[in-house]
This record gives C-alpha cells, sequence and structure tokens, in this order.
C-alpha cells in the first residue's frame, strides 16, 4: 500500500509492482494534485555536491534513461544537458573546485570557457567569464511521468480518498490504513506523502520532521526555442543547501518542448502560505533576464507555486522505520523529488522484497533525527 | 494637491463609475483605471450606438443614468478629485505595509508600466462571457454575444448576413435585437431554456416589472423583424464550407509552437474579452499565414426535452453566415485572488458593505456575481459611501444608502431566479464529439480531456490541465475552463491567476517606483 500518488508514490508502485508485489496506491486526490503537479521536470547532477544524494540521482539518472524508453515520448523526457555559468570571475573558480569533485563521484561536467558558452547558448548575456556544461541533466514532465508510471503499474488506483490513520496490531506492527471510505488492510504501508508525510507518519504513531518550503515557478508566453539547456547561475547551488528561511532566488531557465520558458525556482519557508508573492517572482524575473537579456521583452503569462518537502539535512527518508514495523519511508525529497523519485522506487521495492539495495540506505533512515534530538 | 484619502477603483463600469463618484462626492481623492480608451466598462459601452439609433423606452432611461454618471465623473475630473486614467491594464495589486499598489501596464501595447500607490483599492472588474463549446465552435463566423455586440460598432459590414443567436441567458435578447436591428437577418435565436426565458411572470421575475418590460421591448421587436424563437432548443454542430480557395480544414503550416497571441479587435470569429483589452482569440488554425478556407455556413439545432437532454429526430438544418453564442458570463477575481480575497462560488465574497475579507479592498458589480448593470450600479454606489466613510475613520451609516442596499436585494433575488430560468442543455457535454477542440490557444481536444481523467488519473481543473496542457495559452483557461469541467465531471474551480494580464519580464524585474499615472515615468 503506497500512500501518495505524487511522482514519489507513482515510482514506489511502479517498481514495487515490478518486484511481484500486488498494489494499492491511496490518494486524498487526484494524481499529481499535490506538489507534484507544481514543480518543475529537472532531473538534475550538475546542482548535487559528491555524497549519498548524488549517488541517488545518478542511479534515478539510468532508471530515468530507462523509463523513457518506455514511455517514449508521453512524459516529454528530453536529455537536453544543463549549463551552470558563472556570473564573476570568483564564482568561476568556485564553480570549477565544486565540479572536480562531481566529476571524481562519477558526474560528466565539461568546463566551457568564451566563444564555446556562446556556442552552447548563444543568447546569454554578454560577457560571461564561464560555465560547466553538465551533459546528463535531463527534463521530464512531472505530472505526465507520475500519471503514466501509475498506469504502467497496474496498481490498483484509489483516489479521493484520505487517510485518517493508519491500522497496527496490538504488537505494533502495521496493518493497513484507515480512509475515510473505510479499512483498506495491508501488510506493508509506504509513506510517499510528499510534504504531508510527517502528519502521516505520525498517525502511525512515529514522527519524520518533514516540513514545507516555498517556491514560484514563472512560465512565459511560447516561443520558438531560444534557450537549449537548463541554465543557471552558480550560486543556485548555494541556494539550495541553505539554511536559511529568507527568500533566495536564482534562475534555472529552460525552453519547454511546448514553447514557454520555465522560470524557477524561489525557496522560502513560510509555511503552507499559498498567497502570492510579487517580491518572489520579481526576484526570478531579475535573475532570468541578467542571464538572458532578450527575455525582458517576453511576457509571463503564469506563475504557480508549491511547496517542497524538506527534512533538516535536506535528504529525503527512504527505508523501513524501525519504530513501526511495516511501515516505508519515501519522502522528504525537497526540490528533487521528481529527480530522485525513480531511484527511490527502486531502493523502496528491494527494502520491500527484502533485497539489498543498490545503494546504502543508513544516511536516508527515517529515525536518523529522534536520534540526533536524543 | 488636497489631503483626502486615495481610493483606487479597477473598472469603470457601472459599478467603478458609480463608486467613484460616491467617493468623491464624500471626500475621497480617487485614481480610476480602465483597460479601455473610454468609461462605460460592458454596458454603456457596448450597446451604446445600436441603442442610440431607436431609443427604446425602457432602454432610454438606463441611457439617462449613463449621461448622469458621465457628467458627475466629468465633474469631479475638473474638480481636481477624480483621476481618470484610461488604457491602463492592471496586472496586479499588491499589499504593502501602507497601503496598496496597483500595478498597470499602458496600452494598447501594454509594455510601459504604471504604477498607483492608494489607501483602499475597489477591485470593479466585471465578468467575461462564458462560452461552451459544441463541434465546430472554432469555425471563422462564430462569435460570442459580446463579439457580435462589437461588430456592430462597424469594424465589418454586417448588413447582409444571415446569423442564429443561441445558447443561454438574458443576454442574448438584447444581442438578437441589436443585430437585426443593424440589418442582420437574424434566422433564430435558439435557446436552451423553455420559454419561460422568453417571458413570463413568475416570482422574482414578476417583481421586476422594468426588466420584464426590457424582455417584452426585446421580443416584440424581434417578432417585428420576424426573429424565430426556438426555447428548449441547443445547437448541436456548426458546419463549414469552403470559401474560395483549396486548403483542406485543419492544422496545416509549421510545426512547433507558435506564439499564440490574441489578434486584434475586428475579427469575425470567436472574440471574447476573456483577457480584458486584448479583444480576441485566435485559433491556431485561423492565426495569421495560415491560410483557413473553412467558414461557417450551417447549423443544426435540435429540440431539448423535459429533461433538457436532445430530443432525437429533432435535428434541422438553419444556414447561416454568422453565429453568435453565449452561455452567461462568470466573474472576473484574479485580482482579487492574488490579494488574497476569499471567494463565494465563482465570484468575489463581499460583506453588506461591498467588503472583501481583506482590510482594504472592497468589491462591486459583476466581480462578486452576475446581475446585470443596475445591480452593479447600487453595489458601487455602497462601496464608494463605504470607502468614504472607513478612510475617514468612522463606520458608515448604512441607512444613508438604504435605496441602494433595497435595489441590491431585489436584484439578488431576480438574478438568482434568472440563473434556475437560464441553464445549458443537461448532459450538454455527452454532446462534444472526441476531436473537437475544447481549449483553443492548446489545441486541446474533448477526447485528451477525457483520456486524463478516466485512465490517467485527472481529477480536477489543474491536473486535466497538467495531464493535457487544457487551459495553459494566452487566455489561461478563462476561455475553456468550464467546457473542461463539464467534460471532467468536476467543479468549476477559479484557478490561480497571478497576473491579470500577461507582463513583460523586464517589467517584472524592476521595481517601479513610478508615483503616480501616465506621463510620470
Ligand atoms: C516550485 C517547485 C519547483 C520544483 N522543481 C523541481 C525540479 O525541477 N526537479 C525535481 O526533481 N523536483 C522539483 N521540485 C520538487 C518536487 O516537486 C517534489 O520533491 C516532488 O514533487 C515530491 O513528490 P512526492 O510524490 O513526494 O509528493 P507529492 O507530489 O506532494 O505527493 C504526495 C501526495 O500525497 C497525498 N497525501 C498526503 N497526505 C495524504 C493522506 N493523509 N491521505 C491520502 N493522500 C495523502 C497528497 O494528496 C499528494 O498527492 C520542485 C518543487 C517546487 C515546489
Ligand atoms: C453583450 C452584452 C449585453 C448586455 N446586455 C445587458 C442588458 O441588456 N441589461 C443589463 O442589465 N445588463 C446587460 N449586460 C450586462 C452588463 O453589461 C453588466 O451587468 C455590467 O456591465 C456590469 O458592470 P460592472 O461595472 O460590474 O462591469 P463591467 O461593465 O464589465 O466593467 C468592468 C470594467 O473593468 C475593466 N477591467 C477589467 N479588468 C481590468 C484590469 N485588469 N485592468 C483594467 N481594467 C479592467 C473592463 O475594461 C471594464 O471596463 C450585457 C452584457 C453583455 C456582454
Amino acid at each position: 500500500m503506497v500512500v501518495g500518488a505524487g511522482m514519489v508514490g507513482a515510482a514506489c508502485a511502479l517498481y514495487a509492482a515490478r518486484a511481484g508485489l500486488d498494489v494499492v496506491l491511496v490518494d486524498r486526490g487526484p494524481v499529481a494534485g499535490g506538489t507534484t503537479g507544481a514543480g518543475e521536470g529537472n532531473l538534475l547532477v550538475s546542482d548535487k555536491e559528491p555524497g549519498p544524494e548524488l549517488d541517488l540521482a545518478l542511479l534515478s539518472l539510468r532508471l530515468w534513461g530507462e523509463l523513457a524508453g518506455e514511455f517514449g515520448t508521453a512524459v516529454e523526457y528530453e536529455a537536453k544537458g544543463g549549463v551552470v555559468v558563472a556570473t564573476s570571475p570568483a564564482s568561476l573558480a568556485a564553480l570549477g573546485r565544486f565540479a572536480a569533485g562531481q566529476r571524481a563521484a562519477g558526474v560528466v561536467a565539461e568546463p566551457v570557457e568564451g566563444d564555446a558558452l556562446y556556442g552552447l547558448e548563444p543568447h546569454l548575456a554578454h560577457g560571461l567569464p564561464g560555465a560547466v556544461h553538465y551533459p546528463q541533466d535531463c527534463q521530464v514532465m512531472p505530472a505526465l511521468a507520475a500519471a503514466h508510471a501509475v498506469r504502467a503499474s497496474g496498481a490498483r488506483l484509489l483516489t479521493g480518498r484520505t487517510v485518517t490513520d493508519v491500522l497496527r496490531t496490538p504488537g505494533g506492527a502495521v496493518r493497513g490504513v484507515r480512509s475515510d471510505h473505510g479499512d483498506l488492510h495491508a501488510p506493508a504501508v509506504v509513506n510517499a506523502a510528499g510534504t504531508w508525510g510527517a502528519e502521516l507518519a505520525s498517525l502511525a504513531g512515529t514522527t519524520l520532521p518533514v516540513l514545507p518550503r516555498r517556491g514560484f515557478v514563472l512560465v512565459t508566453e511560447p516561443l520558438p526555442r531560444r534557450v537549449r539547456h537548463k541554465v543557471y547561475a552558480a550560486d543556485y547551488v548555494a541556494d539550495v543547501a541553505s539554511d536559511s528561511a529568507a527568500l533566495q532566488a536564482s534562475p534555472v531557465v529552460e525552453g519547454t518542448a511546448a514553447g514557454p520558458v520555465l522560470i524557477g525556482a524561489s525557496r522560502e519557508r513560510v509555511g503552507f502560505d499559498r498567497s502570492f508573492s510579487l517580491p518572489a517572482v520579481r526576484a526570478l524575473a531579475a535573475g532570468a533576464t541578467r542571464l538572458f537579456p532578450f527575455l525582458s521583452d517576453v511576457r509571463a503569462v503564469r506563475a504557480y507555486l508549491g511547496f517542497r518537502p524538506y527534512l533538516p539535512d535536506h535528504l529525503p527518508a527512504i527505508g523501513p522505520d524501525p519504530r513501526a514495523p511495516g511501515l516505508y519511508h519515501a519522502c522528504g525529497h525537497e526540490g528533487a523529488g521528481i529527480g530522485l523519485a525513480t531511484g527511490t522506487g527502486h531502493l523502496i521495492a528491494q527494502a520491500l522484497t527484502a533485497r539489498t539495495p543498490d545503494l546504502d540506505l543508513t544516511p536516508f533512515r527515517p529515525d536518523r533525527f529522534t536520534e540526533e534530538a536524543a | 494637491m488636497t489631503e483626502r484619502p486615495h481610493l483606487a477603483v479597477i473598472g469603470a463600469g457601472p459599478a467603478g463609475l458609480a463608486a467613484t463618484v460616491a467617493a468623491a462626492a464624500h471626500g475621497l481623492r480617487v485614481t480610476l483605471l480602465d483597460s479601455a480608451a473610454q468609461a462605460g466598462g460592458q454596458f454603456y459601452r457596448q450597446p451604446a450606438d445600436g441603442l442610440r439609433a431607436r431609443r427604446p423606452q425602457a432602454l432610454h432611461h438606463q441611457w439617462r443614468t449613463w449621461e448622469r454618471l458621465r457628467d458627475a465623473l466629468d465633474a469631479h475630473v475638473k474638480a481636481g478629485h477624480v483621476r481618470h486614467l484610461t488604457d491602463h491594464h492592471v496586472w496586479c495589486v499588491e499589499r504593502g505595509a501602507d497601503g496598496f499598489t496597483v500595478h498597470a501596464l499602458l496600452g494598447p501595447e501594454q509594455e510601459e508600466p504604471v504604477s498607483v500607490p492608494a489607501d483602499a483599492v475597489l477591485l470593479a472588474t466585471g465578468g467575461y462571457e462564458k462560452v461552451l463549446p459544441f463541434p465546430g465552435w472554432t469555425l471563422p463566423g462564430v462569435l460570442t454575444a459580446g463579439g457580435a455586440q462589437a461588430m456592430l460598432k462597424g469594424t465589418l459590414a454586417v448588413s447582409g448576413r444571415t446569423a442564429v443567436v443561441a445558447g443561454t441567458g438574458p443576454l442574448l435578447l438584447p444581442v438578437a435585437a441589436g443585430l437585426a436591428a443593424a440589418g442582420v437577418k437574424v434566422a433564430a435565436l435558439v435557446e436552451s431554456a423553455g420559454p419561460r426565458a422568453f417571458l413570463r411572470r413568475t416570482g422574482a421575475l414578476a417583481a421586476q416589472p422594468g426588466k420584464l418590460a426590457e424582455g417584452a421591448g426585446y421580443a416584440a421587436r424581434l417578432a417585428r423583424h420576424r426573429v424565430r424563437l426556438l426555447g428548449r432548443h441547443t445547437v448541436v454542430e456548426a458546419h463549414g464550407a469552403e470559401r474560395g480557395g483549396s486548403e483542406p480544414q485543419g492544422r496545416s503550416g509549421g510545426e512547433g509552437p507558435s506564439t499564440r497571441r490574441p489578434e486584434g479587435p475586428g475579427t469575425a470569429r470567436l472574440s471574447t474579452p476573456a483577457v480584458p483589452g486584448t479583444a480576441g482569440l485566435s485559433t491556431p488554425a485561423a492565426a495569421p499565414g495560415r491560410r483557413t478556407t473553412h467558414m461557417l455556413a450551417a447549423v443544426t439545432v435540435a429540440a431539448l426535452d423535459a429533461e433538457r437532454r436532445v430530443r432525437p429526430g429533432t435535428q434541422r438544418r438553419i444556414p447561416c453566415d454568422t453565429l453568435a453564442v453565449g452561455h452567461g458570463m462568470l466573474a472576473h477575481t484574479d485580482l482579487a485572488e492574488s490579494l488574497g480575497c476569499r471567494l463565494e462560488g465563482t465570484g468575489v465574497r463581499v460583506d453588506d458593505e461591498q467588503r472583501t475579507d481583506v482590510p482594504g479592498v472592497w468589491a462591486a458589480g459583476e466581480t462578486t456575481g452576475i446581475g446585470g448593470a443596475a445591480l452593479a450600479l447600487a453595489e458601487g454606489h455602497i462601496a464608494g459611501r463605504s470607502v468614504a466613510a472607513r478612510l475617514h475613520g468612522h463606520a458608515p451609516d448604512p441607512r444613508t444608502w438604504a435605496a441602494a442596499a433595497k435595489t441590491r436585494t431585489r436584484l439578488r433575488a431576480f438574478s438568482a431566479a434568472l440563473d434556475a430560468v437560464y441553464a445549458p442543455p443537461a448532459h450538454w457535454a455527452e454532446q462534444i464529439t472526441d476531436d473537437t477542440v475544447v481549449c483553443r490557444c492548446e489545441e486541446v481536444t474533448a477526447g485528451a480531456v477525457r483520456e486524463a481523467v478516466g485512465e490517467l488519473g485527472a481529477g480536477d481543473l489543474r491536473t486535466v490541465k497538467l495531464l493535457t496542457r487544457a487551459g495553459m495559452g494566452w487566455c489561461q483557461g478563462r476561455v475553456c475552463a468550464p467546457a473542461v469541467a463539464g467534460l471532467a465531471g468536476c467543479e468549476l474551480t477559479p484557478s490561480r491567476r497571478p497576473f491579470a494580464r500577461p507582463v513583460p519580464l523586464g517589467v517584472l524585474a524592476h521595481q517601479h517606483t513610478h508615483p503616480t499615472g501616465r506621463g510620470s515615468s
């Protein structure tokens, strides 16, 4: 039983079904109605420093490549590559060091300087000192990817059902969930409730400190393709790992197959505040037009927001919860849940079928925060 | 300059004008912004030309009201208490620590930014027409009721045309009458509601002698022009025919994304003020540079049974080159929503003083719900009085607007009664064939919407949009949302549109500090 039909839940359902399990997927809303429908579909290695998250990203990218072969164009997969631009000589030096570390961990990261940069991205602002090209960065359309993964899984999909409790045996083992439409029994329950994962954990009598981090994305009118890669400024990398609650925005700019340019995303910790923030989208527009001056005359037609599920150490929780036997967590992927979904689903399926996981799950242990508190 | 408190009114239709005049008369400084080139809104702007030709008794009264409002506005402008900013397209209202900033773009290019600071804001942005699709609705020659009205203004030769007016709602009568008066042959008025929609005295309807007289006047005029009134009927399909040229119908031309911006006004194809100030919507098949040889040639209409379902065997064909369709109106709520105002149904929620639940923000007229020009006037008046009192630091005395409040109560009941009478055919969505395009901006078919719901797990407007792109285009779903909701069997929830108008990134990127309007940048 997987709770949450976002990208992560969809991937868990897909890989669990392929591992031979009988899967039920429950969501209180429709498929992709949570953060998955409010994010962008960057599958990035470029923004990750060497460590467990990068390992998970590399595994996930490999699996995304396989899925893309299977789903064809339906999920708008594009292996377009990323270009991380330095805006000053100092940031170029820092970027160079960052990329060297990534190369050692298996990432393809090619320094680009001078004219070569404008060969990759002809419409970039003049006078930029250099960049690093990451050919492995890819793109999917998250909602389509989730919907097609659910369909391909063959899982029983129950939408419009809110999980109101997690059922447990007197011994404390999980045996299913209670929903507003009745009880559903299963020997294993996967918490793929994204930003709402903390609530689900507490229904099961455990804790997982998932919190929301708001983000806005700007969408322009459709254009002929002028931005070829995922392009962002090097300071973005610093934002991702930031602990600051204040607004930070460094623009990831990219063209889409459908025409519009996407500019995202801001990062703020303001709880679940859905109100529109003009300063946040102004900052995105300012960053994007600095990188691509031609965008000044292009119109934004909409902006949307979502709440990234984040955990204090910026790593997701993946694997069994020793405090509630039968409960597995697959949430807290923050701004990378689309990219990391495939690897997460694959690792969850291995854990569910008692196989040795491809990656060491220790850094992702769901109970790691209780120990720290103790 | 006086030290009067400053109110910004957005929308110069009946509601915004009434509010501006009332607020200025009670000690406020008012900046009135509207995207149009003249004051008047949808009501005083559009029918004026047609009306002046004949001045029927029932409408003469409204013409007087307009003249009074216009004269009062002019007087306040001269006295320096009101600034009227035409051609100002408001894209966002921002709430700050000490008041509001209204952000606008100067038309018609909508590139140059203007910001207006204010102590309070009144949203009087009105509504836009709702159109439900049917096979063939994207053919050139199919217009909204309002688009047909605009056609009368003379950008196109109208006489010699043969039109059918169809859909549901009280706007169809004046539109048909206006077309007939302008020399268009109106072959039929096809209304899906029963004959009661044309004239019947029941309940709240009977309490509106003026309104009924209006309806009776239209009916009499239509009879004079021999317009066939087909009550409890619907258009099931529009048919095209080739007009000169041999290009087959359908998409042709280059692949890849096209810039699907709306065209200028005056084009004889479905145009709606859904994105006000930017006039119509183009279908890619009819976009400039692509040859379109199919034009509307006829419609098939059918009778509805007592359950408002199409009665088999009643189909018949009516030749026409123009079809004006409308299925009522929807409120413009974009600005309200990005301010955080709560909605009720599809309109902005207000209290007895026309206050929204965001302090400092009032709303009046059709942005709060559809109810006609007289209701908009009453609400605007009350709002203007309320803001004036509140900005001077005291609670208003509702007795000072008792007459307007009475009118408001009566007309709200009346429009609720109308809503009960006018309704699209039951199960209208079933009539839409899978290959019918429902989202014109993104060319999404009914079949794609059905697949997203039936096979991919979409369950609301947002997830249908994500899985099909329906509603992602230039009009941001203002046109297709009711159709998509009907096809998907989900609720018509207003989608969030932080920008009431598309805004250049360069404008967004720069924090503009222009203190006042035009000429100050
Ligand atoms: C602006 C923005 C940009 C982003 N850009 C990217 C990007 O480029 N690349 C990337 O990889 N990631 C990106 N992300 C992050 C990514 O969107 C998320 O990490 C990811 O969508 C999380 O997926 P999920 O399946 O865990 O959660 P969700 O998609 O939120 O799914 C959780 C589901 O659980 C359901 N649920 C919750 N509680 C219950 C309950 N009690 N009962 C039943 N159902 C329940 C919810 O309805 C929801 O559908 C971005 C996020 C934002 C906000
Ligand atoms: C074809 C047609 C026929 C009609 N016939 C009748 C009739 O016979 N009798 C009757 O009672 N009613 C009729 N109506 C309805 C009547 O027009 C409305 O009830 C009335 O105009 C509502 O007044 P309002 O002030 O609320 O809004 P509106 O008159 O719609 O005015 C709103 C104004 O706000 C402006 N605006 C909106 N958004 C922005 C923005 N973001 N920035 C700047 N400006 C903005 C618009 O340009 C517009 O001028 C008809 C309507 C139509 C379309």
